[in-house]
């Protein structure tokens, strides 16, 4: 099956005072239609960075990014914004990510007036009435501001605007991470039952383990720019191969009392620096596995078993 | 959708340009001091285009020896000065050159500097480096004296007066509306934005102006008055509007000579000038506020 996005070899670097920050160092990654990745890991591992990449709102370094077969590097400015009508992003922080001097109905309606998708105003608003309906905005909320709206409504906008251009892939960048439990839920649903009926594809980051369990298809683990284990969703529950995976799982409480006696796996140390980092394994100064071959080279990122990928030498 | 619900829907959207405005306005009006000080500019502005309506410009400027520097009577309201010229009438008259000045001025250094300071904070880099070292330049002579220069250098009138001083505040726009736009871009909406391809003149006009727009309201309100001051100054050193025309700024400086005999002289275009500049800053307050959707009701 041919992806519908894909990244090869994909880099980002960020110019600082001291070098270069890799925030995202050559990952290679495949959604296929309808499906969703999730992309895990810490805090400054570099997964919006690479959610932001692959839609070019921070030019790549390095790299290629094929969307339906052809390399979208390659594109000029007016392609790119033709396309971007394809791939939208959903944000973080519902509070920062829409515009508070604009009304709800204007927020879902800008993106379908700059890119003409409409010729009369009333065929924009039918279509805005439509989607705050599809997302559950209740009606009588189109003239409202932003600051009247509690965190789920507002990124309930943000599922609006994002969907408003019919887009075939979608960047969730912690769309879940700044609402309460409850809404998290809600909003979660919405995502999945807007993919079940509109086909989308989702690229899902976050670092909230429960959440990406319960919506991806596959999961990339990310470590320091590096996607370090990449497998389908339930074998990589079941069988991480990464001694970083199988520490992050480990570390997903467990309400159950029996096991309250199960040891985690606790990493020792802290993450090192992502500006100018040594070569070899990003994960090796940390790792209780780690061999003198781990930091002379960077290993293999290798298909262990079909469709599971691992960057780490002894997995097998 | 039924035809009926089209139809409202449409009517709905139709009237939504206007009743913007008109909430804003609504807002405005809720606010006491702002309105006091809309209703005393809009007396001044009248004041200023009727001028020759209200009191004969040769009052303002013809000399007579034999009423110098009386106090406020029925004949000469506000008294006259060293010439015999009634101040009032020179007050009324010298409203037009203040005030257009004040305006015109804050105008035009706040389109210049707006544009350029938008530019420098949203693009950043090489272009802002540019734009902010040549505003360096300009920071480091003092407003006064550049101003100074330039009208020297163009000779004086009220055109070349006007010029200088926009010139000479044109920096500190900038820098304000370059500092007030970082804060702004940091916010995913601009990126956002940026998403669903809208274009750079879009992004900045529509989502980072109005977000950006509190300080600088308030700093070309206060700038008005400053500017009138400014004016006022460099007529009194002869480089701005040239005498006998009035003008308030160099009505006060001629006045400080009598400060004891006449205190009169300096009081009432001293108040013209406090009072105009006050309430531009209740009107920018008010504009501020009106403007603010989060400040509602």
């Amino acid at each position: 099956m041919s992806a519908l996005i894909e990244t090869k070899d994909l880099k980002k670097y960020f110019k600082v005072s001291n070098g270069y920050l890799h925030a995202v160092d050559g990952v290679n990654i495949a959604i296929d239609e309808g499906k969703t990745l999730g992309v895990v890991g810490e805090s400054g591992c570099g997964k919006s960075t690479l959610g932001r990449a692959v839609l070019r709102l921070h030019e790549p370094t390095s790299g290629e990014i094929y969307y339906k077969g052809e390399n979208i590097m390659a594109y000029d400015k007016a392609k790119m914004r033709e396309l971007r009508r394809e791939m939208q992003i959903i944000f973080q922080d519902p509070y920062s990510s829409i515009n508070p001097r604009m009304s709800v109905q204007e927020i879902i309606a800008e993106p379908l007036i700059i890119n003409k998708m409409f010729k009369t105003r009333a065929e924009v608003f039918d279509r805005v009435a439509e989607l705050m309906d599809t997302v559950g905005l209740a009606e009588r909320l189109s003239g409202a501001y932003p600051h009247e709206l509690d965190g789920g409504r507002r990124q309930r906008i943000g599922v609006a605007r994002a969907l408003s251009l019919n887009p075939k892939f979608i960047v969730c960048d912690e769309p879940v991470s700044a609402l309460d439990v409850s809404i998290q839920a809600q909003i979660l649903n919405l995502l999945m039952d807007l993919q079940d009926e509109l086909g989308l594809t989702y690229m899902f980051i976050t670092h909230d383990l429960s959440v990406v369990k319960h919506i991806s298809t596959e999961i990339a683990v990310m470590y320091l720019g590096m996607c370090i284990e990449r497998a389908p969703s339930k074998e990589l529950f079941k069988n991480p191969k990464h001694p970083y995976t199988r520490a992050l799982l480990s570390a997903i409480p467990i309400p159950n009392v029996e096991m309250r006696n199960k040891k985690i796996e606790v990493i020792k140390g802290e993450v090192t620096s992502p500006v100018n980092p040594k070569p070899g394994c990003r994960f090796a100064p940390r790792c209780p596995h780690a061999t003198e071959a781990c930091t002379a080279e960077t290993p293999e990122f290798r298909e262990i078993s079909p469709g599971h990928f691992c960057a780490c030498p002894f997995a097998q | 959708m039924s035809n009926a619900a089209a139809a409202k829907t449409q009517s709905r959207k139709k009237s939504k340009k206007n009743s913007q405005l008109k909430e804003v306005w609504r807002r405005f009006r809720k606010n006491k001091s702002a309105m006091v000080g809309l209703v005393i500019l809009v007396i001044f502005a009248l004041a200023a285009i009727f001028a020759d309506l209200i009191v004969p410009y040769e009052r303002a400027i013809e000399q007579n020896g034999s009423v110098r520097l009386q106090g406020p009577s029925s004949e000469h309201w506000f008294g006259t000065d060293a010439f015999g010229r009634d101040t009032f009438a020179r007050i009324i008259h010298g409203s037009r050159v203040s005030l257009s000045i004040g305006f015109a001025a804050v105008g035009i250094s706040l389109i210049i500097g707006g544009f350029l300071g938008a530019a420098a904070g949203y693009y950043g880099g090489r272009t802002d480096n540019i734009i902010m070292r040549i505003m360096d330049v300009f920071t480091c002579v003092p407003g006064i004296l550049l101003a100074l220069a330039i009208v020297a250098a163009l000779g004086s009138s009220m055109t070349n007066l006007l010029i200088a001083i926009t010139i000479a505040n044109i920096p500190g726009f900038v820098r304000l509306v370059r500092s007030s736009i970082l804060t702004v871009v940091e916010n995913d909406f601009i990126e956002a934005a940026r998403s669903y391809g809208a274009k750079d003149f879009r992004i900045i006009v529509k989502y980072i102006l109005p977000n950006a727009m509190g300080p600088i309201i308030v700093q070309a309100t206060m700038g008005i008055a400053g500017m009138i001051l400014s004016a006022s100054g460099l007529s009194y050193m002869g480089m701005g509007i040239q005498p006998p025309r009035p003008e308030w700024g160099a009505m006060l400086s001629e006045a400080k000579d009598y400060m004891r005999t006449a205190p009169y002289l300096l009081l009432f275009p001293g108040f013209a000038i406090l009072i105009s500049a006050l309430c531009f800053n209740l009107v920018g307050d008010g504009l501020r506020d009106a403007l603010d959707p989060k400040l509602k009701d």
